[in-house]
């Protein structure tokens, strides 16, 4: 580690860190790829990704005002996307590292990972959550009406645009700025952490209820999960609409919730933000990697972890051995719960990212990605940690996909979708793998 | 007992008849679509997403078809005729109206059915995964609802440079029926207008589409179909216990195939129905949910044509007043009843989802769910 004279230097110990976790990449990568379920992962995501590639070839070549080229470079972003530096002068594709988008992929991956960890959990108990983006939408609505209401005194608004704030007189403004005048002034890092206890709190609510449902009156949690979800939706958009916490300063930002700096809380940057310039990266990607492995050992190395386990592989074997597989249900599903709440937390109180209220209409697709995310792991908390990070490379695939061609981001959520569809009978995958092996072994 | 008739035969009343007609036929028929499918062994939580494919598609065949000059003449006509004074209107009126209506109503029946054929295919995609290879159905289904708004918007926006795929023109209207067309509310003079179609005209012919009735058919005679011929019997069969209905000679794979992709048809139409009648003709990938409210209509409905209806019409009823509830006037004295009781909207929102949920908490003891449905038959197992 180095360090110049007495100021620590966090550029360098992050070198150093990601040295480390290279060579652990190594041996873990070493490790799983003889995993069955890792290769059949592989084959479902280069199926998917395949698949993508054959619909942008063939909508590039029916397309009048498109052609072969166009359909090469989008090809070619889909699976080099990640490293795109834009056109040159000639109008090529350029590619080479691009700090910016590395960071981008890392603050996208962590609520990805949290909505992973959380479809993973409820799985491992034999849960199918679909709840995961009403979850997170509940979890996003307490962590911001903490976030914003509960003033620091230390907010964006105050040190920028306090004069013309006041004239604006709405509520936040007053909270925010009324913190000068009152005693009544949190430290941030309390209220960040309160943040994120509270949308914890409110996604372990939301997907308790679907437990609750399932184990005491047998209601398939899929239909609970989705009802619960649009609930959420009209619920939080509620919440939303009569609160004062819409942006009302910036004329731009229409149907949007303040971001939480304007009260000044954020999670802090770890020093990520220097070593990757110019990108969205926030320390919450820790963070996520920390839950990740909470949720490992819990459910690898406790005996309440063990509990789950066993609900999920038979309800009423666990329940012949003594296990309370009804409160197990329950348990899991809150816990899936605030996992997804947790995501949201992260996601928000990065600060850099508004929230649009009106969301009565359509559910985040973050939730519904943790789904793929879970599978693509095999329901694996740490393979969930490099699938949410795959997945948010795609997402910047898509984007750069938008930003450079003429297609479109969605060829992403197709790809998605696809890996979806190869990953439910991954068993089958799996099997043929087994079989190519065994008449490997004969030879 | 003046004032219930009152408001019974208020204008109100025949609004909310039509409105919520309008939101509980897609309901109904999709509901449908998920008990072929369900009945015959296979879950079907793809219905919204094939919903949401069976809108694009459809939209899809009538913005390609749109200036077929046939189709532009009829709608023309349709225009200029229903301008027509009342006493010019005789018999060459009359077939040229007959003719244009069956120029613009066929070309929806012909829509509809080319969705229902793209969409049988796409449900191939949850039989195929769920009958051969043995796939988890839940995550199938699951798959297939990302597909398809995935697959919808990627085209959409290759196709239109923006999210909605908009039919040009007043297309949309195409399907529509008018009272003008029977000579109701035409204009006599400059100032004055023939009356106004009565009660039942407004609830169920005035700004009504008759693809919605032929839905209504349509949800009849598959209903008859599944219950009351042999083809239904077996597919009922093959979802409660395929071992049996195999050691009876019914190949149990076939019947599964085949209800899967009566549930695509269907499915569809209803995606193609909702689109054309709620969001005039366009497609966004999106169809708000309604897939998986009516598979929670299925349910409710304990997998029974009969009980979906009312099903369906509670449903329908609730999303209808959620949607127009500001607009509603019952004794025509100019409040709004709804409106004024200063409830949220989102109450009126929330409240569909809150009673599935209350329903289903309380007729979870006695729902039925076909036995079989859900497990990949393998006729190795006994």
């Amino acid at each position: 580690m180095s360090s110049n004279g007495n100021k620590f230097d966090f550029a360098g110990a992050m070198k150093t860190v990601l040295a480390a976790c290279g060579k652990a990449l190594g041996w873990t990568w070493r490790k799983i790829c003889g995993a069955k379920a890792v290769q059949a992962s592989l084959i479902s995501i280069l199926i998917g990704m395949v698949a993508g590639s054959i619909i942008i070839f063939f909508s590039g070549l029916s397309s009048e005002t498109l052609g072969i080229k166009a359909a090469w470079e989008g090809i070619q972003l889909v699976f080099a996307g990640l490293f795109s530096t834009g056109r040159d002068s000639a109008g090529t594709l350029t590619f080479g590292f691009n700090p910016q988008l590395m960071g981008n992929m890392l603050f996208r991956a962590m609520p990805l990972i949290m909505t992973g960890l959380s479809v993973a959990l409820s799985q491992k108990t034999g849960l199918f959550n679909i709840g995961a983006p009403g979850q997170y939408l509940m979890g996003t609505a307490a962590t911001l009406l903490i976030a914003l209401y509960l003033p620091t005194g230390t907010g964006e608004a105050l040190q920028n645009v306090a004069g013309e704030w006041i004239t604006h007189g709405d509520t936040v403004s007053a909270a925010v700025y009324g913190a000068v005048n009152t005693p009544l002034v949190f430290p941030a890092w309390l209220v960040w952490t309160l943040a994120l206890l509270g949308g914890m709190l409110a996604g372990a609510l939301w997907g308790a209820i679907p437990g609750m449902l399932k184990a005491w009156l047998n209601i398939n949690e899929v239909l609970a999960c989705i009802m619960t979800n649009w609930i959420a939706a009209n619920l939080v958009t509620w919440v939303f609409d009569v609160s004062a916490l819409k942006n009302a300063v910036e004329n731009t930002k229409m149907g949007y919730i303040y971001k939480t700096t304007f009260n000044g809380v954020q999670t802090s940057k770890l020093g990520l933000d220097q070593l990757l310039p110019g990108s969205q990266v926030s320390g919450g990607i820790m963070i996520a990697i920390i839950f990740a492995i909470v949720v490992y050992i819990l459910l690898n190395r406790t005996t309440f972890g063990y509990e789950l386990k066993a609900c999920g592989s038979n309800r009423f074997a666990a329940r012949y051995a003594g296990i309370q597989d009804k409160r197990s249900i329950i348990v899991s599903m809150a816990m899936a719960g605030a996992l997804a709440g947790a995501g949201a937390a992260l996601y928000y109180l990065a600060g850099n990212t508004e929230f649009y209220w009106e969301t009565s209409q359509s559910l985040p697709a973050v939730g519904f990605n943790g789904i793929p995310v879970a599978l693509l792991a095999a329901n694996h908390p740490i393979g969930v940690i490099f699938a949410g990070l795959f997945m948010s490379m795609l997402e910047i695939c898509g984007q750069k996909l938008k930003d450079l061609t003429a297609f479109n981001e969605y060829i992403t959520d197709v790809i998605i979708a696809a890996i979806v569809y190869l990953s439910a009978f991954s068993m089958l995958i799996r099997m043929l793998l087994n079989r190519k092996s065994k008449k490997e072994g004969l030879k | 007992m003046d004032d219930i008739l009152a408001i019974l035969s208020s204008s109100s009343m025949s609004f909310l008849i039509r409105q919520t007609l309008l939101f509980a036929v897609p309901l109904m028929i999709v509901a449908l679509a998920g008990v072929f499918s369900e009945r015959s062994g296979v879950i079907n939580l793809a219905l919204e997403g094939i919903m949401i494919f069976g809108a694009f598609v459809g939209v899809l065949f009538v913005y390609y078809n749109e200036s077929i000059p046939f189709l532009q003449e009829a709608y023309t006509g349709l225009k200029t005729l229903s301008a027509i004074k009342v006493d010019a209107r005789d018999a060459a009126f009359t077939s040229q109206l007959t003719e244009y209506l069956l120029s613009t109503q066929g070309f929806s029946l012909v829509a509809m059915l080319v969705t229902a054929l793209c969409c049988a295919a796409f449900s191939m995609l949850l039989a195929f995964a769920a009958i051969h290879l043995r796939a988890d159905q839940t995550i199938v289904g699951t798959a297939l609802n990302l597909l398809a708004p995935a697959l919808v918007l990627f085209f959409v926006r290759l196709l239109a440079n923006q999210n909605t795929l908009n039919i040009a023109g007043e297309s949309s209207s195409w399907f529509m029926l008018k009272e003008s067309y029977f000579g109701f509310g035409v204009k006599l003079t400059r100032t004055t207008k023939t009356a106004s179609m009565g009660f039942f005209g407004q609830a169920f012919v005035n700004q009504v589409y008759p693809m919605t009735y032929v839905c209504i058919l349509l949800f009849v005679v598959m209903s008859i179909f599944l219950y009351k011929t042999r083809f239904g019997l077996r597919l009922r069969a093959c979802g409660e216990n395929p071992q049996a209905a195999d050691s009876l000679g019914i190949n149990v794979y076939r019947m599964r195939y085949a209800g899967v992709g009566i549930s695509g048809a269907l499915a569809g139409i209803g995606g193609f129905l909702y689109a054309t009648t709620t969001m005039s003709c366009s497609s966004n990938g999106d169809v708000a949910g309604f897939g998986f409210l009516a598979l929670a209509v299925m349910i409710f409905g304990n997998w029974k044509p009969g009980s979906i209806v009312w099903a369906s019409l509670l449903f329908g009823l609730m999303k209808c007043i959620s949607a127009t509830y500001t607009r509603l006037d019952f004794n025509t004295d100019g409040i709004y009843e709804l409106a004024e009781l200063g409830i949220s909207k989102y109450i009126y929102k929330i409240l569909p989802y809150v009673i599935t949920l209350l329903v289903l908490a309380f007729t979870s003891k006695r729902s039925r769910a076909p036995k079989a449905e859900g497990i990949p038959y393998d006729k190795s197992v006994r």
